[in-house]
């Protein structure tokens, strides 16, 4: 996405594209364009009867600016989406934006590179959109991750106050992630939490599913407007439904078909992950229909049960990995909660026993029976 | 001295006595099941066998009855006779109920001799039933607000949502597991008391969640 050396780029923000005529120079076939609007009217959990109107929408689209910021990151939501092995119509779609600055991609650096981004923030005030991967550090002034100079934060308020609305690219700009782990030593936190006044919506997942961040911007491009989301601020449309409920071993969990042991028949024959501590019955994402690497695979396809990578906190509130139920707070990792309910219960059978001995042969209580009141 | 003359009470109610009773079961049979859901073993041949769907089946459909039991425990204890009344759960707000709780909280550590004889509910054990129904209370909202996920922005799940604002999902999960356990401890300790009570008092408190009926000394 973002090729910067488009002679348009110069132009006004919202300029108009033919995108039949990029898709043909790419050869790029008319029927694969509509194969990929109905895939999209299905990512979006529309009727079939729009992928017409998303092509015609796309057909006549005009070309918002981009910008795409990263902090404490690792970039792997950006290779999620730069790797994909073929260029899809997705891409193409993609490169209808205009991405006007990314640091990992973008060919200009050091001041000139900051220069674009002031130019947009500055002469595109409230038209366009900021993607942001990564957590923002509150710690400290916000000194543990500076791009040229200035905070996190900084650029935050600045870039995210400012846009349409910001997209947060995977699990660590939206709610911090695997930075605001504890200790979470730099205070790290999502956009929404970093800048309260930002329109935001959250892609979770480590990484994030290109395809949801794809069907974002389509909605953005058709509709004019952001998608419904949920109360964690993720579109409707890919985080609505429970990773459980959509899951291809369901029918094992129903059944009573279970991995017990790494490697056991059951792990081999496909069954049910829930024992070995999958979060898919917590975990609100659309991997099963998604899928990743071009809808080939995904975890628990796999056979690794899912970890809640797009859930709040999920690096802390889903751990142990492998277990159902977390460690209860002062006990040692080795002690589940059912062995420590065991011992509540013996402890309190034998104390009673014991002081039912001690009552039994005990004389002299004085009994009254008891009063009418 | 001649005994005192005892005559029959009817101290619990039919309403009283149902609910105990259904949760009785219902704690049994949420408890077992809900080991298994949480402890799930392989216990299906064929994935075309529904054996977690029925175990799961069963422990919802239980919840809603513990629920519906406990609920209306709740409305008795402000429609029903004084014994099944909210003050016979709050002792320690007046003081003739903390007096009360001191002898009783004597009895049961060998400090004192005297057995408490209460017509309902001996100070104790009605404090004791507090934390109980506090504890039922968190199982039911944690307990539906577990079964509301797979139905996300539906009623139930509106209606408890609240709590994911405000723990974690895991978190809710954990407590629910343990309150349990915490509910079994309760049961042990709720059936040696009875027997105790019902061996020191001789006023037949064994029987009374029978027949509502407890050997009461009359008035002189």
């Amino acid at each position: 996405m973002g090729k910067k050396g488009d002679e348009n780029r110069n132009g006004p923000a919202q300029q108009h594209l033919d995108l039949s005529r990029m898709l043909a120079e790419r050869g790029v076939t008319r029927r694969d364009f509509m194969k990929f609007c109905t895939a999209m009217s299905a990512a979006l959990a529309l009727p079939v009867t729009f992928a017409p109107k998303i092509a015609r929408a796309l057909d006549e689209v005009q070309r918002p600016t981009l910008v795409w910021l990263e902090f404490q990151d690792c970039a792997g939501n950006t290779e999620a989406l730069l790797r994909a092995a073929n260029p899809t119509v997705a891409e193409i779609v993609l490169d209808i934006l205009s991405v006007d600055y990314h640091e990992t991609i973008m060919a200009a650096a050091g001041h000139q590179a900051e220069e674009a981004l002031a130019k947009v923030v500055r002469e595109q005030k409230g038209k366009y959109i900021a993607v942001v991967e990564g957590s923002i550090p509150l710690k400290d002034g916000g000194v543990y991750c500076c791009v040229g100079g200035r905070t996190a934060v900084d650029i935050a308020r600045e870039v995210c106050g400012n846009a349409f609305a910001t997209i947060t690219a995977g699990t660590c700009a939206a709610y911090g992630g695997i930075p605001a782990a504890a200790p979470n030593p730099t205070g790290a936190v999502g956009v929404k939490a970093a800048v309260p006044g930002a329109t935001v919506i959250n892609l979770p997942g480590c990484p994030l599913n290109a395809d949801n961040l794809t069907a974002t911007i389509v909605h953005f491009l058709v509709f004019g407007k952001l998608p419904a989301t949920d109360s964690h601020g993720r579109p409707l449309f890919a985080y609505g439904k429970r990773i459980h409920d959509n899951c291809e071993r369901r029918p094992h969990f129903d059944a009573g078909q279970y991995v017990e042991k790494w490697g056991d028949t059951g792990h081999r024959k496909g069954h049910c992950l829930y024992r070995m501590g999958c979060k898919g019955p917590e975990t609100w994402h659309n991997c099963p229909s998604q899928k990743y690497n071009d809808k080939t695979g995904w975890p628990i396809g796999a056979g690794h049960g899912c970890v809640g990578c797009s859930e709040p906190q999920f690096w802390d509130t889903m751990t142990p990995f492998y277990r159902r139920l977390p460690q209860v707070p002062g006990f040692g990792i080795e002690t589940t909660a059912d062995k420590i309910g065991l011992g509540l219960a013996s402890a309190t059978a034998l104390a009673f026993a014991a002081h039912g001995v001690i009552s039994a042969f005990r004389h002299g209580d004085e009994s009254e029976g008891a009063k009418e009141d | 001295m001649a005994k005192p003359c005892l005559y029959e009470k009817y101290i619990w109610e039919v309403p009283v006595r149902v609910s105990h009773w259904l949760n009785f079961f219902s704690i049994i049979i949420l408890s077992v099941t809900g080991i298994f859901i949480g402890a799930a073993r392989t216990v299906a041949l064929e994935p075309s066998q529904f054996v977690m769907g029925w175990v799961r089946f069963v422990h919802f459909v239980t919840a809603y009855v513990f629920s519906v039991s406990v609920l209306a425990r709740i409305y008795w204890m402000f429609m029903g006779n004084k014994y099944a009344g909210w003050r016979e759960f709050l002792p320690f707000l007046y003081r003739d109920g903390r007096r009360d709780m001191l002898e009783a909280l004597k009895y049961y550590t060998f400090i004192g001799r005297k057995v408490p004889n209460p017509a309902g509910h001996n100070a104790m054990a009605g404090t004791a039933y507090l934390a109980v129904f506090l504890l039922y209370l968190v199982m039911m909202a944690t307990g539906f607000a577990l079964y509301a996920e797979h139905a996300t922005g539906s009623f139930l799940h509106r209606l408890t949502g609240w709590q994911f604002v405000l723990f974690s999902n895991q978190g809710i999960r954990l407590t629910h597991h343990l309150v349990m356990w915490l509910l079994i401890g309760f049961a042990i300790h709720h059936i040696y008391s009875a027997w105790l009570m019902d061996v020191k008092e001789r006023g037949g408190v064994m029987s009374s969640i029978f027949s509502g009926y407890k050997a009461v000394k009359a008035k002189e």
